[in-house]
């Protein structure tokens, strides 16, 4: 009976061994990924988990937590969390706030920001109750709270008014006004309720003025003053009766003042009076019936009052009530009780007006300051709030318009330096215990953040800065220290004696809260996925990001939480007033093997005004700590920006800079990069393309400009260029491989054992065009007269390549270039859907190496180098399918060494992420594949691409004004990490052929144990029984 | 830019009263207005537990692609106003549903006359009412623990197959000759180290 037992047992223990072998292998694996997990525990389903995920300070709205599994099950709290997932909601730069009365006992605050959002902020927290991003094409010019529960909205230059529920945002109503192009419309919302039982909304738009009545957005009157170039300023309302003053300025001098019933918008009159000098359209209310305007050259006041029956006026010299100021002087909005605030470019000036005879000046501050708008204590005073900075700190003081020179608070405020100067200020008061009145104000600093100051304190604070991203890249965290972990451990042994007490407590569930969140913190310190050091698979990242305000943020991929943060000097606004603006971020030293000691850093790129013809500013940044560690004016402007591959002996990345007149400069600028450059330079070729003029023209270097001595600048010459015929075609988009994009295969093996290789070019470029009619918005051209035509072009000769015609489609186009095809978005007018193509290009010239003698004697042409001169016969697949939606973005993903199948990344226009997988564009689909063509794994053609609903990134997330996808590779081949941004910011780790590589969150470690378990006791059975047996045997 | 000056709005019933607007505004006189209603089950949504609320406040209604945008009220009406005459594109967005986008035919001659049909089945609307093509499920269900699945499961099979050799195996060399047993085991002396494909060999034979 010997053999069938030995037999036996060697199975079973070679299964063990490799069980045991798996379970050991992907122990690692599982840690990583598991991280989160604890941390939901305690915050299941809804709300925001902040405190398991972001710090008390520097807060943004969560909605990690439950989401993050790609289940989601009832009870959640049991949900095991795989890849790590984080979505932060910010609403960007707030231009407005209005906060809710003191009677609705909400403390909440709605605001308007410059990405065009409008959102409902919680006082206390600073969470988000609801928001809405509009489109950028309807922008939101004023917001105004009406009745006390509606939001009163006004958009797209005062012909949209639209109404939201003050607690859930749901929309009310919308109403379209129709009007004449206005540089300011004005809304304003009836403070009393004496005109009339539903409240009216006043809209002011150019000549147009309109009364809506704010409950069901019916429009009670509508007016159009007959007077040319009519626009008007201002709306007064009188306190009495039922009349309202509107004021206008005709031409620039001709003021016009219109008295107007409230109730049917009947003018009862109209007063004209013309002014000796132009004003330049700035006015605002000083008192009741005193309006202030500011003359053309910005250096006189006008005090017009407005009696009933007349107007008169009275001007005062600017220079004469302040001395020394300088730059544009501007009025700062609603000041009341004859209290009004001039803006200088040095000074912040607050005038107290005397009736009409003058102007006395109460104070002047330095600037940074920002003044606040009059706030309404009781029916007599209106408080306003005047910040400033000294030194380090900020000060915050309030006043009352009856008694400006005394202060009612003073308080002064520590603030992070890296959130640059204050901007606006938003004041709010509240009654404290002893009926006494608090004060409270939202400030808006220069990196965009919004504060809630209170008591010298900052109670909150909001990165709204993260809303505005203008550029992405990454870096690598340092690498692990041996030892580190274990002398700390050491050192604290008691607090880890500690710390494992409290866990002992919170999972026999005798944890109080307090302890309870104590646990969190300590397992988001120790979670293997927030360590600030380098991992195994290279999950662990820092995203790196340029927002418009020139701060340069640095993000931990683990959880979204800042990591450092830097306001650059140099992207500054200046005195001067100018507006720098931040163009790009780049990865400027990576060190390797020769420098390993240095810290990593990146290179920013901004121009020093709005201007394209400004010239531009460095700044270098060193990735672990923000700290800049060099800057630099350019004495030239940046129009292009070449990152090239080759690094410098310091393993710095050599850039290169287009100015606006072709001429190349070459950073960083030392001997050593020059001489790797002057290597480079024969075999460097640029293209740009010039949509304005319908051209692409190549460019080739050549040594030193004609007119400078700078030998780190090279002058361009134009070797070809592609003119459009402006007639018929219009550049809608051009687009290139991704520079750091790996390609594993050359080559492709299709069905019958035929090889297909691909033409990989890095020169490759896409460019499509519309016809100028299909060049507008869907809905304006006919099928006819609507074309887009598609170029494969190489950038170094110029050669198109490819040309194909789509009739009857037409723009806007996104598209995708990866490998050798192009992915590309249009919308087909025939059809009347969304269409995606796709655009293969394989080398014809490579086809005959399939025969292996031919290989193995080296009659082939594989190892010839590939040239851009030689006439490349290439031949093309396409094909195009219809697609559901409009698309925001398209990326394709990028894995470490390019093995994982490719996937798309498309964000809808729901502001979602879809994953399609490449191979459902695939220009090989037909309807009928072969069996050959199925076990390649072609899909049978169908006229539409799938939505499949699970493979949304984003889940029931959305990346609201979604903007940009970005796919960085991780060191694990089957995983890319996807960051998606908008106004949201939204990171996911994607494995596009599933996680082949490591243990997919399926795998089942209980079966895994069970069945180890299962074979111990099944060895030990057979054992026992052999035994015995045995024994038998002998005694027989 | 044309588009941008169409933005200016105009209401039907206003229409007459400003028709001194439309002389220095060309072309809005032609706008039509498209107002339609969006229509989401909402019981059937909370009934499957699906945990999002079906709610319309998010519920976007684009036009063309994004040329202009509006929100579906609480009842679940919306209106684009000032719309030329031509063939438009309205797709709606709301979390959690697919919809259809939509075409909608504004006829030039025939003024007021508006067509709309679903492009992805391409089914023809009589009234602009939209519902969902279907319910998104971003989630996928996870399999709940089951025997039978742990059974499937190859190291299930494996175990099942090892199981059957422990208890199976023995009956079979029972039934094996015993003379050819003790056959097998001389020839097991001779070589001390049996191999494995040997025994396999063996064993079927």
């Amino acid at each position: 009976m010997a053999p069938p037992r030995h037999l036996l047992l060697l199975l079973l223990l070679g299964f063990l061994a490799a069980a045991s072998l798996a379970f050991t292998l992907t122990a690692a694996v599982y840690e990583d990924q598991v991280g989160l997990a604890d941390c939901a525990l305690n915050y299941p389903e809804q709300g925001h988990n902040e405190p398991c995920l972001i710090g008390s300070r520097g807060r943004a709205d969560v909605d990690g937590g439950a989401m993050a599994s790609r289940w989601r099950r009832e009870d959640a709290t049991e949900a095991r969390f795989t890849f790590n997932i984080w979505h932060q909601k910010y609403i960007g730069k707030v231009k407005q706030a209005v906060y809710h009365s003191q009677k609705s006992g909400r403390r909440r605050v709605v605001v308007l920001t410059e990405e065009n959002v409008i959102a409902s902020l919680d006082l206390r927290s600073g969470d988000i109750f609801w928001r809405h991003a509009i489109e950028k094409n309807d922008p939101v010019d004023e917001l105004s709270l009406s009745l006390g529960k509606y939001v009163v909205t006004l958009s797209s230059g005062g012909s949209i008014l639209r109404a939201w529920n003050l607690p859930d945002g749901q929309m009310i109503w919308e109403t379209n006004l129709q009007v004449s192009k206005s540089s300011k419309p004005l809304l304003h919302v009836l403070s009393n309720n004496k005109v009339a039982k539903d409240n009216l909304v006043f809209v002011l738009a150019g000549r147009w003025i309109y009364a809506i009545s704010s409950i069901d957005g019916v429009i009670s009157w509508g007016k159009e003053f007959s007077l040319d170039g009519l626009d008007l300023k201002q709306i007064i309302q009188s306190p009495e009766n039922d009349i309202v003053y509107a004021v206008g300025l005709a031409g620039s001098s001709k003021l016009n003042l219109y008295q107007l019933n409230a109730k049917t918008g009947e003018t009862v009159k109209h007063i004209q009076e013309s002014f000796p000098i132009a004003l330049c359209g700035e006015t605002i209310l000083g008192s009741h019936n005193v309006l202030v305007a500011l003359d053309e050259t910005r250096s006189d006041l006008f005090l017009i009052e407005l009696k009933g029956e007349s107007i008169s006026y009275n001007k005062v010299h600017i220079s004469d009530l302040v001395q020394g100021l300088s730059g544009t002087v501007k009025l700062l909005p609603l000041m009341s009780n004859g209290v009004i605030a001039l803006q200088a470019s040095s000074t912040v000036s607050l005038l107290k007006l005397k009736g009409i005879d003058g102007l006395e000046v109460i104070q002047s501050f330095e600037q940074p300051a920002a003044v606040s708008d009059a706030l309404t204590i009781t029916e007599k005073d209106e408080a306003f709030a005047v910040v400033q900075h000294t030194g380090s700190e900020i000060e915050f003081v309030v006043k009352f318009t009856s008694d400006v020179t005394g202060e009612v608070i003073r308080e002064k405020i520590n603030i992070d330096q890296h959130r640059g100067n204050i901007q606006k200020v938003f004041l709010n008061n509240y009654i404290r215990t002893d009926k006494s009145h608090g004060f409270r104000a939202l400030v808006v600093m220069e990196d965009h953040s919004l504060l809630l100051v209170q008591q010298g304190e900052v109670v909150w604070s909001r990165e709204d800065g993260l809303a505005s991203i203008v550029d992405v890249t990454t870096s690598e965290l340092p690498i692990e220290k041996d030892g580190v972990s274990v002398a700390n451990v050491e050192h604290n042994l008691f607090e880890w004696l500690k710390g494992h007490m409290l866990k002992l407590k919170g999972t026999l569930m005798l944890a109080n809260a307090d302890e309870l969140a104590a646990i969190q913190a300590m397992r988001l310190k120790s979670s293997e996925k927030n360590k600030m050091t380098r991992d195994h698979n290279g999950f662990r990242k820092l995203l790196i990001v340029l927002t418009k305000a020139g701060k340069v943020i640095a993000l931990h991929t683990g959880d979204g939480r800042i990591i450092w943060s830097n306001l650059l000097q140099s992207l500054r606004s200046s005195k001067s007033g100018e507006m720098p603006s931040a163009l790009r971020i780049c990865q400027w030293q990576v060190p390797h093997h020769r420098v390993m000691h240095e810290n990593p850093s990146i290179l920013i790129i901004g121009r020093s005004g709005a201007d394209s013809a400004a010239p531009g500013v460095l700044s270098v940044l060193d990735s672990y700590s923000g700290e800049e560690l060099n800057s630099l004016k350019l004495d030239h402007s940046v129009v292009q920006i070449i990152p090239l591959t080759v690094k410098d002996s310091s393993e710095h990345r050599l850039q290169l800079i287009v100015d606006s007149h072709s001429r190349a400069h070459l950073y960083p600028r030392s001997p050593d990069a020059m001489n790797v450059f002057l290597h480079e330079m024969p075999n460097t070729y640029l293209y740009t393309v010039d949509i304005e003029t319908n051209v692409i023209r190549g460019h080739s270097l050549q040594k030193s400009c004609d007119n400078s001595d700078d030998e780190y600048c090279f002058s361009t010459k134009e070797l070809w260029s592609i003119v459009f015929p402006s007639d018929t075609e219009r550049i809608a988009i051009s687009e290139t491989r991704k520079m750091n994009e790996v390609v594993h295969a050359q080559a492709k093996i299709i069905a019958d054992q035929d090889v297909m290789y691909k033409y990989l070019s890095k020169n490759l470029v896409f460019v499509a065009t519309v016809s100028p009619k299909a060049s507008g918005e869907i809905g304006s051209a006919a099928p006819e007269e609507a074309w887009l035509v598609a170029y494969l072009i190489d950038a170094v000769t110029g050669r198109i390549l490819h040309r194909v015609t789509h009739h009857g489609a037409q723009g806007p186009v996104h598209a995708v270039v990866s490998e050798n095809w192009v992915v590309y978005h249009y919308f087909n007018l025939r059809a009347h859907r969304f269409e995606m193509a796709v655009i293969e290009i394989y080398d014809q010239s490579r086809a005959d190496n399939k025969d292996v003698m031919k290989l193995i004697l080296g009659k082939h042409n594989l190892s010839a180098p590939i040239t851009s001169y030689t006439r490349p016969e290439v031949m093309v697949k396409s094909q195009s399918y219809f697609f559901t939606f409009s698309v925001k973005a398209i990326a394709a993903t990028q894995t470490a060494k390019g093995i994982t199948s490719k996937q798309l990344l498309i964000g809808t226009i729901g502001d979602q992420v879809l994953a399609l997988d490449k191979r459902f564009v695939d220009p090989r689909r037909s309807v009928n594949p072969t069996q050959q063509e199925k076990e390649e794994g072609i899909i049978p053609l169908t006229d539409a691409l799938p939505i499949i609903p699970t493979s949304y990134l984003t889940h029931s997330l959305q990346v609201e004004a979604l903007r940009g996808i970005v796919s960085i590779p991780s060191k694990l081949e089957s995983t890319t990490l996807v960051f998606t941004y908008g106004v949201d910011l939204f990171y996911t780790q994607l494995a596009p052929s599933r996680t082949y590589d490591s243990l997919t969150d399926e795998f089942s470690y209980a079966l895994l144990l069970i069945t180890i378990a299962a074979l111990v006791a099944a060895i030990v059975v057979t054992w026992i029984w052999s035994e015995k047996k045995e024994l038998r045997d002998k005694w027989r | 830019m044309a588009a941008r000056l169409l933005l200016l709005v105009l209401f039907a019933v206003v229409a007459a009263c400003v028709g001194a607007a439309a002389a220095y505004q060309p072309g809005s006189a032609e706008g039509h207005t498209i107002a339609g209603r969006i229509k989401i089950d909402a019981a059937s949504a909370i009934a499957k537990g699906f945990g999002l609320p079906a709610k319309t406040s998010n519920t976007k209604v684009i036009l063309n692609g994004g040329q202009r945008v509006t929100f579906a009220r609480p009842d679940g009406y919306f209106a684009f106003h000032n719309v030329p005459a031509g063939t438009h594109l309205i797709e709606v967005s709301s979390l959690g549903y697919l919809f259809s986008p939509v075409r909608v035919d504004i006829s030039a001659r025939n003024p007021g006359h508006i067509q709309a049909a679903l492009t992805e089945n391409r089914r023809v609307l009589n009234e602009l009412v939209l519902e969902p093509l279907r319910e998104e499920q971003y989630y996928e269900k996870r399999e709940p623990f089951s025997i039978m699945s742990l059974l499937k499961s190859p190291m299930g099979m494996m175990l099942g197959f090892m199981v059957i050799m422990v208890f199976v195996m023995p009956k079979m060399m029972e039934n094996i000759d015993p003379e050819e047993i003790k056959q097998a085991q001389e020839q097991m002396r001779n070589s001390p180290v049996p191999s494995f494909s040997g025994l396999l060999a063996r064993a079927n034979s």
